[in-house]
């Protein structure tokens, strides 16, 4: 396995530095030579949050020299149960701010390269080219294409990383050798059909476990050692604790990585995932769901505000409100509204049959799901559906601020 | 034969982790946990019935894709196939 990075004049430790790595440098397979391949190394970490952090800190802490951010989020609160990276004092600042702290704090002599930024197809090329491993632990399959695109054109690995509620998997991407993620996934799944960890929610530990998985493999294409997870995908589940490697195949027919490519620069991944551009800065589960708040039609579904429901609860309107969210949201924070979550509204629409000539306003957590369930219900034949703009955090914020949001 | 269901897809199997039915090749496989388990079927296939492209199905560790007969591949009871969706999550 050859480093996956130049040799020629590594930089010396000093004496400090020997000190702080000495249990590497005892270690045969790591040594003098490797410790200083570390220090040499850059590595691009695409996104701090709960893989980037446990990822971005375990190779600071080995003594990887250079370690560029990408993040154009500031910290919140809900970040801190799985995001170490970050802490309550941060709570607000940029992500890249915060997590300098902590990387410094744990190793000084690391040089931290901040890209307060959204990775995009104009700026990847440039932001990627510097460094010698990209680690990928977006939230999004947008950022998951670029990010692939980008390594495979720049000829960069990937260690990938991605997970979702308990279930994780991680694979080295990029390099000459070995399969893409385009290989294991041609396409993207329609907007919405994979629900986001923000929808879905992610046990907290699972990406401390899959970005250590994603440092293990920098750090051991770094040094040139051991048996990188090129051509395997591990399939991690965090309730049975079973780790499983399954065989990835190069597909000769690769778009970007075949022999005869036809994706040869970026293209519009938004576009290519099917979803519209985020119009601002902001979570991007919002940009690829479609949290639909600003419009006051969106599919032939009519967006009520918050305020308008609460108007017409008050007047005592004739009004159905149904809440589609699981049943464990409902004990976290609730409008009262009886509920069928939006998995089975389509099964369970007869349930609602007498509400069909009635105004029903339908709502989740933040009306991404809320709007899908509209949908259903107005397909199955309901004369007058909304969807409620922002959901149960909107309510929290502009109606009942004693309400807790999640 | 058993299947493994990935946990975006559980809801659709109530809850279920490993569902078991029974068949001669992937396609009847399939076609028999689409009809215990309608709402799967939108996820897995396309209307046109072509297993969707961000959908990866392995039998036992390879991938069907690259299987002689692909989904018209013969299987036994013993054999385990594994559904493996895109997830993208990471930061959020």
């Amino acid at each position: 396995m050859p480093t996956a990075i130049e040799e020629i004049a590594l930089p010396k430790l000093s004496n400090d530095e020997i000190a702080r790595y000495s249990r590497h440098l005892i270690l045969p397979e790591v040594g003098m030579e490797g410790q200083q391949k570390l220090k040499a190394a850059k590595v691009l970490c695409v996104g701090t949050g709960g893989l980037g952090a446990p990822l971005a800190m375990y190779l600071a802490a080995a003594g990887v020299g250079t370690i560029g951010l990408v993040d154009f989020d500031t910290v919140d609160a809900s970040n801190l149960q799985r995001q170490i990276i970050h802490s309550t004092a941060t709570v607000g600042k940029l992500k890249v701010d915060s997590a300098e702290i902590m990387l410094k704090g744990l190793n000084p002599y690391l040089n931290v390269v901040k890209h307060n930024t959204m990775l995009t197809s104009a700026n990847a090329l440039e932001i990627l080219k510097d460094y010698d491993v990209i680690a990928d632990g977006t939230d999004n399959f947008q950022t998951r294409y670029l990010v692939n695109d980008a390594c495979v054109l720049l000829n960069k690995p990937n260690a990938y990383g991605s997970i979702f509620r308990f279930e994780g998997q991680a694979s080295v991407f990029g390099t000459k050798e070995g399969p893409c993620y385009r290989c294991l996934y041609p396409e993207p799944p329609p907007p919405g059909l994979v629900p986001s960890c923000a929808e879905g929610g992610v046990l907290g530990i699972l990406p401390g476990l899959v970005g250590v998985i994603q440092a293990t493999e920098t750090i051991k294409l770094i040094l040139g050692i051991g048996e990188p997870l090129i051509g395997r995908l591990l399939l991690v589940d965090a309730l049975g604790m079973s780790f499983r490697t399954l065989k990835l195949r190069k597909n000769p027919e690769c778009p970007v990585c075949g022999p005869n490519p036809t994706v040869t620069e970026l293209i519009d991944y938004d576009q290519f995932c099917g979803i519209e551009k985020p119009t601002s800065v902001g979570p991007l589960e919002v940009a690829r769901d479609k949290a639909v708040g600003d419009h006051p039609v969106v599919d032939g579904i009519p967006q009520i505000t918050v305020e308008e429901l609460k108007r017409k609860l008050d007047a005592k309107e004739d009004v159905f409100v149904l809440d589609v969210r699981e049943p464990h949201e409902y004990l976290i924070a609730n409008l009262g509204a009886p509920q069928i979550p939006v998995g089975e509204v389509e099964r369970r629409v007869g349930e609602l049959a007498a509400q069909k000539n009635r105004e029903v306003v339908v709502h989740c957590r933040s009306g991404a799901r809320s709007q899908k369930a509209a949908l259903i219900l107005k397909q199955a034949g309901f004369t007058n559906v909304s969807n409620l703009a922002g959901g149960i955090l909107a309510w929290a914020d502009k109606i009942d601020p004693s309400m807790p949001k999640y | 034969m058993k299947i493994h269901i990935p946990t975006p897809l559980r809801g659709y199997t109530g809850g279920l982790e490993t569902v078991s039915v029974p068949g001669t090749t992937v396609n009847v496989v399939f076609q028999q946990l689409t009809i215990k388990y309608p709402e799967l079927k939108q996820h897995l296939f396309t209307p046109e019935g072509k297993l969707r492209s961000f959908v990866n199905v392995y039998l036992n560790d390879d991938d069907i894709r690259y299987l002689e007969g692909q989904q018209e591949t013969a299987v036994k009871d013993s054999d385990e196939l594994t559904i493996i969706p895109s997830i993208a999550g990471g930061v959020n």
